[in-house]
């Protein structure tokens, strides 16, 4: 379905690279993807692909000085990210992108009450008064889930369970009703059934508050459980994107077929071996030419290691990174 | 080779009764023990040869506390665990020896379990010397048929774990609790650090090594997804209690404890066109220190009623289905 609309966030082409003694690598090299209003996109993939850099590198959030967006742009609401000031994107950091990490133990201070470092916000983005950001605060917890947050706000952090904690950070990351959230891993660290719960509370709180949200997961389960639209990105690069559905059940890149078919699912046969994707992720600093996945690939042709795939549009929004995504046969899909 | 008895297939290997373990929690300005975190709380369960007995729960449910207990590195407070006619709980650390290398363990995280100043053909030898077999050669012999068991190169001996990805360093984990021709291996969480594509080959290798070495599971994880796709029968435990037991097969096709399914119904399931109706738990799992009287699951639980505040909930069989019994801890016939 074609969006009338501009979107809400463009990246295109980024380029992210890190200064390390052993040279310069680009964690992320050439990136591109859109983000439509009040959508879900997920970003797949495993340690290392790029996927968190990407979200720092949206954020403006590199670690300096090893870190840098070395081209690229970052379009939002008009702008483009990676040219404005640091000044400049304070205002927009917290206010209209909103971020929530993956440990909540640690994106929270230890030594400052729930209260200080919501208010925190608050007085940044939109109030002078410390009271009335306190209050705002509790109506912000109350929000979130969190059962009496008169309480709560004067609470440290080890006092709330994981999953309270969460909700913290998520009410942190909306306080300011921002535009979008950036979410990295938001429920890798949580059991199951709190990562229901958060999930949940995830989506109600798009739905009353129509946020963008950018979901950073290797979890293919929550993918299709929240996502609109999904990036698989593998070492650096997207191999595959487009909405869901098509993903799931048409996936082009030998990649994303891959890691559909080798994750055990409850309605699998039990103890029969699982198809796996051989090898390993290759180093970035001793990345092959042509395509990345070679090594893996059971498709594998000469040209692979030759030339880098292009970005083809398989259909609709759906665009594949690979040079033989038109002879490989449609992928059974498990019901 | 050892001289292991073939185990039966199908023969309980080892059963565990009413296994206690409570850690003091200490405090005050003489650390005296203030109160009791009663991480397993009465535990029995049998594992039978051959066979892969997963169990699940949540963070804090003491099902790593249980698989410790079982390698003795924690000391129960009460209770058996049988094994070879003896009972594990109560033997000194002389007495156990020369049934750890019956019983072996796989961690979670390989780069924490695995000693970062040996090398991995060190680490790999380590077993064979401490329970004092073969001569040097022998032992070497024995490392680099290991590794390649396990499926890495030969060249491998030399290099220190730190050289290996995650996938090989638990590949590396697998090999030394294999060195000693176990009969029971406790894995704990041994592929939950992974990513999903190195996931499946560490899954698709245990498979296999207990298929030719005939090794008996205790496969300890929170994915219930890769716990059914391994197991037999699986145990379901919450805050210190058993409260389900079945095949893997029934576990998830009628799962009879509240909790269960819950449980089932909060994995995301890769397919965007199922969107189930959930069963969305309220709440936090209750502190094993001050845990709730009656049924452990009673405040959370959608289907509470007054008994189940004040009355704890028995094991009972409520189906056998292929020679497996199911049991389930509710007061209620769901």
């Amino acid at each position: 379905m074609p969006d009338p609309s501009t979107p809400l966030l463009e990246v295109r082409d980024l380029v992210t690279a890190f200064d390390t003694d052993a040279g310069q690598v680009r964690a992320v090299d050439g990136v591109s993807f859109v983000v439509h209003k009040g959508k879900t996109l997920g970003i797949v993939g495993e340690s290392g692909c790029g996927k968190s850099v990407t979200a720092l590198s949206i954020n403006r959030l590199l670690p300096k000085p090893m870190g840098k967006i070395l081209s690229g742009q970052v379009m939002f609401e008009g702008q483009d990210l990676t040219k404005l000031s640091p000044e400049q994107m304070l205002k927009i950091r917290g206010a209209r992108i909103g971020m929530i990490f993956q440990e909540p133990m640690t994106a929270l201070n230890p030594l400052h009450r729930i209260g200080r470092q919501l208010s925190e916000i608050f007085l940044l983005h939109k109030t002078k008064d410390p009271r009335e950001a306190l209050a705002m605060s509790v109506e912000m917890l109350r929000l979130v889930g969190i059962p009496s947050p008169e309480i709560r706000v004067s609470e440290y952090p080890h006092q709330l369970s994981g999953g309270m904690r969460q909700r913290v950070v998520i009410a942190i990351a909306l306080a300011c009703k921002p535009a979008l959230v950036i979410a990295d891993e938001p429920t890798t660290a949580l059991d199951v059934t709190i990562q229901a719960q958060i999930l949940e509370l995830m989506k109600n709180l798009q739905r009353e508050m129509g946020m963008s949200i950018v979901l950073i997961t290797h979890d293919l389960g929550v993918i299709a459980e929240v996502c609109d639209e999904v990036v698989v990105m593998y070492a650096g690069r997207i191999a595959e994107r487009g909405p869901v559905l098509e993903i799931f059940e048409n996936p082009k890149h030998p990649y994303t077929r891959g890691l559909l078919q080798s994750i055990p699912r409850l309605d699998s046969p039990r103890k029969v071996k699982l198809n796996t994707i051989e090898g390993m992720v290759p180093g970035l600093l001793d990345l092959p030419t042509g395509c990345r996945f070679q090594n893996r690939c059971p498709h594998k042709i000469a040209r692979c290691a030759e030339v880098q795939p292009p970005v083809e549009s398989v259909g609709e929004h759906h665009d594949v990174a690979c040079h033989r995504w038109r002879e490989l046969s449609p992928l059974e899909v498990r019901s | 080779m050892s001289e292991k008895s073939a185990d039966q297939p199908g023969l309980p290997l080892l059963e565990i009764r009413q296994l206690k373990m409570y850690f003091p929690v200490k405090g005050g300005v003489f650390m005296t023990a203030k109160a009791q975190c009663k991480a397993v709380d009465g535990v029995s369960l049998v594992i039978r040869a051959g066979e892969t007995l997963g169990l699940v729960g949540e963070s804090g449910c003491g099902k790593s506390t249980l698989g410790k207990c079982i390698v003795r590195l924690n000391q129960p407070t009460s209770g058996e665990i049988l094994f070879d006619g003896a009972d594990l709980a109560k033997l000194s650390r002389s007495e156990m020896k020369p049934h750890r290398r019956n019983i072996q363990m796989i961690f979670q995280d390989p780069a924490d379990s695995l000693n970062s100043r040996h090398t991995v053909g060190n680490i790999l030898e380590e077993p064979f010397i401490v329970h004092g077999i073969g001569s040097e050669a022998e032992r070497r012999a024995r490392v680099s048929e290991l590794l390649r068991t396990v499926g890495l190169p030969a060249g491998a001996a030399e290099r220190f774990p730190f050289e290996f990805s995650g996938g090989q360093r638990q590949r590396i984990g697998i090999a030394r609790a294999i060195a000693l021709n176990p009969r029971l291996v406790v894995c704990d969480e041994p592929v939950s650090a992974l990513d999903v594509s190195i996931q499946s080959q560490v899954l698709n290798l245990m498979l296999d090594l207990q298929r030719e070495l005939k090794l008996s599971y205790l496969f300890i994880a929170h994915d219930l997804a890769v716990v059914k796709h391994i197991s037999d029968r699986i145990v379901v435990m919450y805050l210190g209690h058993v409260v389900e037991t079945a095949s893997a097969e029934e576990i998830y096709r009628s799962p009879r404890h509240p909790y269960t399914r819950a449980l089932i119904s909060a994995i995301p399931v890769p397919n965007p066109r199922k969107h189930r109706d959930r069963i969305i738990l309220q709440g936090d799992v209750p502190s094993p220190i001050n845990p709730p009287s009656g049924c452990p699951f009673h405040t959370r639980c959608p289907h509470v009623q007054e008994r189940c505040r004040v009355e704890k909930p028995a094991l009972r069989t409520v189906a056998t289905t292929a020679g497996i019994e199911q049991q389930v801890a509710c007061h209620l016939d769901l």
